[in-house]
């Protein structure tokens, strides 16, 4: 049955008015039963690509697929309570003139009573707050009511879930476990949803497979890992998490020579060539300043975070400060002299700008 | 959640609220243009003849010269007392703050009939000016007062900082903020001022208004009125426009200040009595005076002038026909608020603009057009019930569209996505989502609405079924007559009835 409910984009293009166009011939597929994020900057369209999805805004070219349904295309708009695709919107959004249960079955029309009944106790359960059907919305935390808010996208069995930056209005401590009751409860009924944000870190913890929307196109699409370790450029380097980037030229044995010293690569060119070279922070060592052949620089900041730290250490001939993620016992302090090693490997971008 | 708003700018409203907002919109203009229509009947010559006329340039100084000494009282009065209530250690502030509000109850005749049962030689400029001053210096008070709390204090302490005293602050940092406000305050009151039928009436002080309904009066012959009315309407309108556009730019100005401190209020030392005294004297010929007034005469008033069975009756009138207009003014008012809250096309403006029109046209004008158009198109109605109703919904349209724009907004538009999402069709979202939501502030606008209705008095006096009075006319007939004991029952009956449904608001909003 999860075969049917992949979600295919093609070519969306939309724009505002007369402005700039917020999508431009986007394309997206969206496996079925897979939860996939959207990520990107604010202004990036990933908002506007939501809202099409669902039904509520009409793109200016492009189609939209949902197993083997058409819902946009030219001359196509099925109206959005005609998808069969759930929201759950920031904030959760909760009817607040319905009790909890009845939010739930909001969208179970059609059925008889106890079956609604039935369903409304078995979603409530899955999202852990069974009991709860006869409070009001306003009775309940902001984390209930982001999992309530689920629960009423759920019940109906939607072919497709949206999420629309859910865990923003909660508070950091809370978020952590709401997103992984969230992905719980959507593992289990097994639904293909789509995560908006612009969090990262929410990204690649929650999501299969993260799309990263950049001027309204798909810069990237790929699992968390493949995304952090090998970005398609510097800039995606940069927006899903802090990144070193060196200039270097490589020799025709595929090693880099950087500011830090010869850095291997993970898919070495067939030849000589120049580029930039991404490194994470955790794959830079702090050593002794006197073994040989270390790159050495000097501490300029300490950022310390408790589970570990970031230092900024400035290296001779290279203009911007690196930084050097620490775990564990802070060996130096700010102002000191210290060597710098390269764990692992690096990943060449050609054409080395930073702004794609 | 901006970008998340329900209805993008292009998308258009269902026909289910589009034609009944557009039989709304063109109820509300019906009357100006049919004004318009009927003034230039004659040729434009003829109204020419009128407008130009001595007299009307006699109305045109007195309307003028009543406006700007009431505007520049209430600037006065309501701008003291707002930073006096808002900004200083005066003892029992927000007392002194409810007090000011208080007059906004008080309709114009009624102060008009307290002042004048007390002192019958005020009738004439003075009398008119202090009686509309008393009644509608709350409308500067009150966005001034709220200007003042939103004034980030922070920006009056960097000025401190600066070397500045407090003095050169208030005047340097302060006064220009509460410019806009104050400004949109005074052009309410004019707008007010112009409009006003009952207290310049009583007072006997000829103004547009005053002139229209003796013109109407005297002569079959009814196209001076009607010429008269449209040079009163451009006034208004002018005013309207001036309106809106300062309160664009004062809600410009205030963005963003929201989560400001409060400010350290300012002590007042041995100007405190003064301050004292000043609020005092103001609540005293503002609100004490009338209500004093009121229960002086109710108390000399004998069982020969009390006609308890005709009070009753009055009331009983009032009641209905009021109901009435609250009811036809809320549907006809529910699609354009619906849709003024959440389409932003250049359509959906232009609907809720036109439903705006009765805030332009003072109240003799709308019952004149509704004449005219009745003698003419519809006979059958011409002095029936129907037609008062009509002049209701046409004048307080403003009313309850705003009050259903700001009770559908309460509502996230996101709820309706939602709905939408979980299989609603548009109309069942309205039905099951957007109505629900919005009651409350529907209701509560209904409310307001009977309240204004009740207190109506140019289009009632016109318009009223022969033989038919609502408490606001026989207080006016009984006031005119000079049976101020008489009159009496009939101000506190209205303002009885009048206070039921405040307070019901009242204790709806906590």
């Amino acid at each position: 049955m999860n075969d049917t409910n992949e979600l295919h984009i093609e070519g969306l293009t939309k724009s505002y008015g007369a402005g700039e166009p917020v999508l431009r011939e986007l394309g997206l597929t969206v496996p079925a039963g897979a939860l996939t994020a959207v990520l990107g900057p604010s202004g990036c369209g990933k908002t506007t690509l939501l809202r099409i999805v669902a039904g509520f805004l009409r793109a200016d070219a492009g189609t939209v697929r949902l197993g083997d349904r058409l819902l946009s295309g030219p001359g196509v708009h099925l109206p959005p309570e005609r998808r069969r695709i759930g929201i759950v919107p920031q904030e959760g959004a909760l009817f607040p003139h319905l009790t909890v249960a009845r939010n739930v079955a909001f969208g179970l029309t059609g059925t008889d009573r106890a079956e609604r009944r039935r369903r409304t106790e078995e979603m409530l359960e899955l999202v852990g707050l069974a009991g709860y059907g006869d409070r009001m919305p306003h009775e309940l935390s902001g984390g209930q009511q982001q999992r309530v808010a689920l629960a009423r996208a759920l019940a109906p069995k939607p072919q497709l879930v949206l999420l629309d930056e859910p865990f923003n209005a909660l508070d950091s401590a809370l978020r952590t476990g709401v997103r992984s009751d969230v992905r719980a409860a959507l593992c289990a009924t097994g639904a293909t949803a789509v995560l908006v944000t612009h969090d990262q870190q929410e990204a690649l913890s929650t999501a299969d497979l993260v799309a990263v929307v950049r001027d309204g196109q798909v810069a990237q699409c790929a699992s968390p890992q493949d995304l952090y370790r090998r970005p398609a450029d510097p800039w995606i380097a940069e927006f899903v998490g802090d990144a070193v980037l060196l200039p270097a030229t490589v020799d025709s044995y595929g090693t880099a020579r950087t500011a830090l010293g010869p850095v291997p690569l993970a898919t070495p060119p067939g030849g000589p060539s120049a580029g930039t070279v991404l490194l994470r922070p955790e794959q830079l060592r702090l050593t002794d300043t006197d073994s040989e052949g270390t790159v050495r620089g000097t501490v300029t900041d300490i950022c310390y975070y408790g589970h570990d730290a970031m230092v900024t250490v400035t290296v001779e001939g290279h203009d911007t400060p690196v930084g050097i993620r620490v775990a564990g016992p802070l060996p130096v302090s700010q102002g000191e002299e210290t060597g710098i090693r390269v764990v692992g490997e690096g990943s060449l971008h050609r054409g080395g700008g930073l702004r794609g | 959640m901006t970008r998340g708003s329900g209805a993008g700018p292009g998308s258009r409203p269902p026909l289910i609220l589009l034609v009944p907002a557009c039989v709304a919109a063109l109820f509300a203009l019906l009357p100006l243009g049919y004004l318009a229509v009927r003034a230039l009947e004659r040729g434009p010559a003829f109204a020419w003849d009128v407008v130009a006329d001595e007299r009307t340039l006699q109305l045109l100084g007195h309307s003028l010269g009543l406006t700007a000494v009431v505007v520049g009282a209430c600037l006065v009065l309501g701008v003291s007392l707002a930073w006096l209530t808002v900004r200083t250690a005066l003892p029992g502030a927000r007392a002194w703050s409810v007090l000011a509000t208080l007059p906004l109850a008080v309709p114009s005749y009624v102060a008009a009939f307290a002042w004048l049962s007390a002192e019958p030689d005020l009738a004439g400029f003075g009398g008119a000016a202090l009686a509309l001053t008393l009644v509608s210096f709350p409308y500067v008070h009150l966005p001034v007062a709220a200007a003042l709390r939103g004034i980030d204090p922070a920006q009056e302490e960097a000025a401190r900082s600066l070397g500045h005293g407090p003095l050169r602050t208030f005047v340097r940092v302060t006064l220009p903020q509460l410019r806009p406000a104050a400004a949109g305050g005074a052009l309410l009151v004019a707008l007010y001022v112009l409009s006003d039928f009952g207290a310049v009436s009583l007072m006997r002080y000829d103004t547009f208004t005053r002139a229209i309904h003796t013109s109407y009066r005297a002569s079959f012959d009814r196209t001076p009125a009607a010429a008269l009315s449209v040079v009163l309407v451009v006034m208004t309108i002018a005013l309207v426009a001036a309106e809106a556009r300062t309160r664009g730019r004062a809600g410009h100005a205030r963005t963003g200040t929201g989560t400001a401190r409060p400010a350290v209020p300012t002590v007042l030392g041995r100007w405190r009595p003064l301050a004292l005294l000043w609020c005092a004297a103001v609540s005293a010929v503002a609100v004490a005076f009338p209500l004093g007034t009121l229960g002086y005469w109710l108390a000399v008033g004998t069982s020969a002038t009390w006609d308890l069975g005709g009070l009753a009756e009055t009331a009983w009138a009032t009641f209905g026909v009021a109901a009435a207009g609250a009811a036809l003014t809320t549907a006809l008012a529910l699609p354009v608020g619906v849709i003024a809250a959440r389409h932003r096309g250049r359509g959906a403006r232009l609907l809720e603009q036109a439903a705006y029109a009765g805030h332009a046209l003072p109240g003799i004008t709308v019952a004149l057009a509704l004449v005219f158009f009745a003698v003419r198109y519809a006979y059958p109605l011409y002095q029936q019930l129907p037609l008062l109703v009509g002049a209701y919904a046409v004048l307080f349209l403003p009313v309850a569209v705003a009050a259903t724009r700001a009770a559908v907004l309460q509502a996230p538009p996101v709820l309706e996505d939602v709905a939408r999402s979980l299989g609603r069709r548009p109309w069942q979202v309205l039905r099951e989502v957007t109505v629900p939501l919005a009651a409350p502030g529907v209701a509560a606008g209904a409310a307001l609405t009977f309240v204004v209705c009740m207190k109506e008095l140019p289009a009632t006096l016109l318009l009223r079924p022969t033989g038919m009075d609502t408490l606001a006319t026989r207080l006016w007939t009984e006031t005119g007559a000079g049976s101020f004991a008489a009159a009496a029952p009939y101000a506190a009956a209205l303002i009885l009835l009048a206070a039921v449904p405040s307070y019901l608001l009242g204790r709806h909003r906590t």
